[in-house]
């Protein structure tokens, strides 16, 4: 359908940006990439009065690697990521999320800021941001808030950033030494979104594992960490038997959603034997990096 | 209403589109441009790939106004002098299309990528067109055509 009628504002600079939101509060939404907000609009699931198109803040663009850790503009589109060098030496598992988001063509416009913001737990990058901990820094009129995902991811395509704020980066630790990452996705036609997707970081440092961080997408209404199965594999060596174990604690406490793409049961199923498939592919090149 | 100018295949072009105005419906409503395609118009099928700046973009999802001061290619401007370039003729060689409504977006989103990967393998190019849907072909005649013209593109 066509998009409705809606007022339109195109700040050059996030302080405008910041005004207008603080102006619109609710009625506003923050246009980045456009390629989940634009449907959403042409399907009447959003009614904002304004859109604040942020696509001129050339402020908001960027990727830099600096003391262990890289920070990422939150205009800075997908495939601009896909190909960063900073992304690829510092952030492996970002780096193999990325060109697993939409097809080329939404890469082209979508915005790594845009998707964490937009926040579907069936999404790629919400599952990596999980996974490490990565932090998102807004700001709004009474200043910035740097928030860690772990409180970022509030609810389905809900965020805890206020009305008046404005996400500008996203910061993602370095992997250590020793790293090993996978990402998981099982989908009916590539670039569709995931039936399930699992993020994986491993440590291993000496033949054991000393960190292990597994994030579930598709599987609740926000990111989830597999908690039990990470506490399980801290501290072992990687073998099958473990990752076993890892697969049945990762999915005993989840309720993942049921649609037409498949029922909880499948889900369980399918996430499972991605988590036994993602901590070896996950460890093999840990082995492989060092 | 917001004022606009910007670059169509070649050309400097200027409008006044609503803000809510998609980049497809500009280019078919406001210049005249009907090759591009529209399909599910929410950014699903891929019909209404055009290139903007070098990159394949769909084109149900931007905003005209956001195309203000970028270059736009569609597929008008692939063969400027009325002909065939060398993507269109191979697909044509191949038979790439049946009743023809997706073949703009195949085109498009095949043409930013050869540009981009001129010696793509058959692996690569079924995924740079993973994103555009077909109903007649099976894909498999796309494919054919898009490894045709990677191929004598080599050969000049």
């Amino acid at each position: 359908m066509k998009l409705p009628p809606v007022e339109y504002e195109a700040p050059t600079t996030v302080a405008e940006a910041i005004d207008l939101l603080a102006e619109h509060l609710d009625e506003a939404s923050v246009l980045a990439g456009g390629q989940s907000l634009i449907p959403l609009l042409a399907l009447r699931l959003a009614r904002p009065m304004v859109l604040i198109d942020i696509n001129g803040i050339d402020e908001l663009s960027g990727v830099s690697a600096v003391g262990g850790r890289v920070t990422i503009g939150a205009m800075t589109r997908d495939y601009v990521a896909e190909v960063s060098e900073a992304v690829a030496n510092t952030v492996p598992l970002l780096a193999a999320a990325l060109p697993l988001i939409g097809h080329e063509a939404i890469r082209s416009r979508g915005t790594i800021g845009g998707s964490l913001a937009h926040a579907d737990p069936a999404a790629e990058l919400p599952a990596v941001a999980r996974a490490l901990d990565a932090e998102f820094v807004v700001r709004g009129p009474s200043g910035e808030r740097v928030i860690p995902a772990a409180q970022w991811f509030e609810g389905y395509l809900t965020t805890s950033r206020r009305p008046d704020e404005l996400l500008l980066e996203v910061r993602l630790p370095a992997a250590r030494r020793g790293t090993g990452i996978s990402f998981q996705e099982v989908a009916r036609r590539h670039g569709d979104f995931a039936i399930v997707g699992l993020a994986v970081s491993l440590v291993v440092s000496g033949e054991v594992i000393s960190d292990a961080r597994l994030a579930f997408a598709g599987m609740s209404h926000v990111p989830v960490r597999a908690a039990a199965a990470e506490d399980l594999l801290v501290g072992e060596r990687p073998s099958a038997e473990l990752f076993d174990e890892a697969a049945r604690r990762a999915t005993d406490d989840l309720d993942p959603p049921a649609d037409l793409h498949g029922s909880s049961d499948y889900r369980k199923m399918v996430a499972a034997a991605m988590v036994r498939r993602g901590l070896r592919a996950a460890a093999d090149n840990a082995r492989e990096r060092q | 209403m917001v004022d606009i100018t910007l670059r169509v295949n070649g050309a400097t072009r200027t409008g006044s589109p609503e803000a809510r105005k998609t980049l497809a419906d500009f280019l078919r409503d406001d210049l005249n441009l009907t090759g591009t395609h529209i399909g599910c118009e929410h950014g699903v099928c891929g019909a209404c790939t055009v290139i903007v700046d070098g990159r394949a973009v769909r084109s149900c999802l931007m905003l005209a106004v956001q195309a203000a001061g970028s270059e736009v290619t569609t597929i008008e401007g692939l063969a400027p002098d009325g002909g065939l370039g060398t993507l269109q003729q191979a697909m044509w060689d191949s038979h790439s299309f049946q009743c023809g409504f997706c073949t703009p977006g195949f085109v498009m989103q095949a043409a930013a990528f050869l540009g981009d990967h001129p010696d793509a393998d058959e692996q690569q190019i079924r995924e740079a067109l993973s994103g555009n849907i077909c109903r007649c072909t099976g894909y498999q005649s796309i494919i054919d055509g898009v490894l045709l013209a990677a191929e004598r593109n080599r050969e000049q």
